[in-house]
């Protein structure tokens, strides 16, 4: 398999804030890839670059091959990006906006694959309707069918299911899935993280402009082996000392990370000796907020997993 | 070229969906000018042995081509810029030059559009005598749409927000439009005034224009065609430079 993205020391600043500090990154042809991390983090600054929308300071990034600012026009051809804004041009109907965005791109007579994209994003019978009409979950449609007209072999995400509803959720990643198993590479970004993991093969996560984890989905989870532990204590009490370093805390909860189910007795043994009450206590699966939140709060389980 | 060819397609298409507004509205404005001005001035007024609403007519023609091809890539821009839809046309694989003369080329045919409809109501009102020379109407009119169309491009890439559009507009367009000698000769002004007049570039694009119709002008027609030419040269470089540097476009 080819490269899809390849991304290679990018700096980026707006003024004295440092958006991106050193980025790389390779994506390669097919992968379902997911871009996670807080608001600020750089996610939409990474996207924008690649699509030539900021320019970095420096560094470089190219889309299958193709550099994204020397030969933007061949890079811009290869890449589809669904925006985050749900924006709209108020002039024209669903169908005249997908014929014009096909001309920007040197496609005339794209009628054919304009009515396949609006059959699967259910469109077909709002194609005549003015963008303005149409309700906020169509219009994201609208933007979802704009970025595909030129049937890019990679397509970028940048937070697609944002204030959607459940069913165009379900039947827009049941038709992004269906471009990726056809060879499409994808790349998402989502505050979803079930979503995330349901969906991307491999993940990076971004915090202040730097990638602080990058790793297959199903190694990221593993790698956070096991089970978790959240507990809470009456009146929001503190953990006694010998156990604060073993957890971290998350929505009023401390979470133990374990290794086995034999732990739990050392750490509920260590809370009552301490005079501590339980308020509240859950034993779940490590599931992709766990390393998240964990990743966020810098503790270190990249182990290997450096950026490349 | 697909680019520009459908980026000029959608901005013809945008103004004239809305052609109520953008066309039919500047041609009432015009011939309410022109009613209110001749009812007035006719009989009392003839300048260069033109009578008053003849000499009028094509300097209300030419200040509504170049009033609207401003208003039509100014406007375009800010409110796609405003909006985020912008981003349709970033994302393509549209070069600079392609968008610069596809935003231009649109902005002038809006004007040449209202310049032909205020001509169509406005010229029963006098009898024009006329179109001397032809070509150079032609010339005048679309070096100075598309002067215009560009200075807008310039305008609404700088601009951030409406009101400082409107600025832009209100304290340099219309007066220099206004001031050009669209109402009046310039002989007819005190001699300093007149030679303000000779640092406005749109005054030699009306008097020029105004020479198609009547052979007679303030400056002869090849002089204001070197300025306007050099005007044009100078506006349109710098809005290219704009576009390529990616100035409060590109990031």
């Amino acid at each position: 398999m080819g490269v899809a993205i390849s991304i290679r020391q990018v700096v980026k600043d707006f003024g004295s804030l440092r958006a991106l500090d050193g980025v790389s990154l390779e994506i390669a042809e097919g992968e379902f890839f997911g871009l996670l991390g807080p608001n600020g983090a750089g996610k939409t600054t990474l996207i924008s670059c690649l699509a030539g929308l900021v320019r970095p300071n420096s560094g470089s990034l190219s889309v299958m091959g193709c550099d994204v600012l020397a030969d933007y026009r061949e890079a811009r051809r290869r890449l589809g990006v669904v925006p985050q804004e749900l924006v709209f041009d108020p002039f024209f109907s669903v169908r005249e906006t997908l014929r014009i965005q096909s001309g920007y791109f040197g496609l005339r007579n794209n009628d054919d694959w304009i009515d396949e994209i609006l059959e699967n994003l259910d469109l077909t019978a709002k194609a005549d309707t003015n963008m303005r009409r149409l309700s906020g979950g169509m219009k994201r449609r609208v933007l979802v069918a704009q970025a595909l007209v030129h049937k890019p072999p990679v397509i970028v995400l940048d937070e697609p299911t944002a204030g959607v509803d459940v069913e165009l959720r379900q039947g827009l990643w049941h038709f992004v899935q269906r471009l990726n198993r056809e060879g499409h590479t994808v790349i998402l970004t989502t505050h979803y993280l079930e979503e995330a993991e349901a969906l991307c093969n491999r993940i990076a996560m971004l915090k202040q402009g730097r990638i602080v984890a990058l790793d297959t989905t199903s190694n990221l989870l593993a790698r956070f082996s096991g089970h978790t532990l959240n507990l809470r204590l009456v009146n929001g009490e503190e953990l006694p000392d010998s156990l604060r370093s073993r957890a971290t805390q998350n929505n009023g909860m401390w979470v133990f990370r374990l290794t086995g189910f034999d732990e739990i007795e050392g750490v509920l043994a260590e809370i009552r000796l301490a005079g501590c009450v339980i308020e509240d206590l859950r034993l779940s699966q490590t599931d992709l907020e766990d390393v998240f939140v964990g990743v966020m709060q810098g503790v270190d389980f990249i182990q290997g997993g450096e950026a490349r | 070229m697909s680019g520009f060819r459908t980026l000029l397609y959608k901005e013809v298409l945008r103004f004239w969906k809305v052609s109520f507004q953008t066309v039919a509205a500047p041609v009432i404005t015009a011939l309410l000018y022109l009613l209110i001005f001749s009812h007035v001035l006719d009989s009392h007024v003839q300048i260069n042995g033109v009578r008053y609403t003849a000499f009028l007519i094509p300097g209300l023609v030419m200040m509504s081509v170049l009033q609207n091809a401003f208003a039509n890539s100014s406007s375009s821009l800010i409110q796609s810029k405003v909006t985020g839809s912008v981003v349709f046309v970033l994302l393509p694989p549209i070069s600079y030059v392609e968008f610069f003369l596809a935003y231009m080329v649109a902005a002038m045919l809006r004007g040449l559009m209202v310049g032909v409809g205020v001509l169509a109501v406005t010229g029963w009102f006098a009898p024009l005598g006329f179109f001397v020379a032809p070509a150079w109407i032609l010339v005048f009119a679309v070096s100075g749409g598309s002067i215009m169309g560009s200075l807008g491009m310039i305008a609404g890439i700088w601009a951030d927000k409406f009101d400082q559009l409107a600025g832009f507009q209100n304290f340099l367009i219309m007066p220099l439009t206004m001031l050009s000698g669209v109402f009046y000769s310039i002989h007819s002004l005190p001699i300093f005034w007149q030679r303000v007049s000779h640092f406005n570039p749109v005054f030699y694009m009306i008097d020029g224009f105004r020479y198609g119709f009547f052979g007679v002008s303030d400056v002869s027609p090849g002089a204001s065609l070197a300025v306007v030419a050099l005007s044009f040269l100078v506006v349109a470089l710098t809005t290219l430079a704009l576009l390529r540097s990616g100035y409060k476009l590109r990031y």
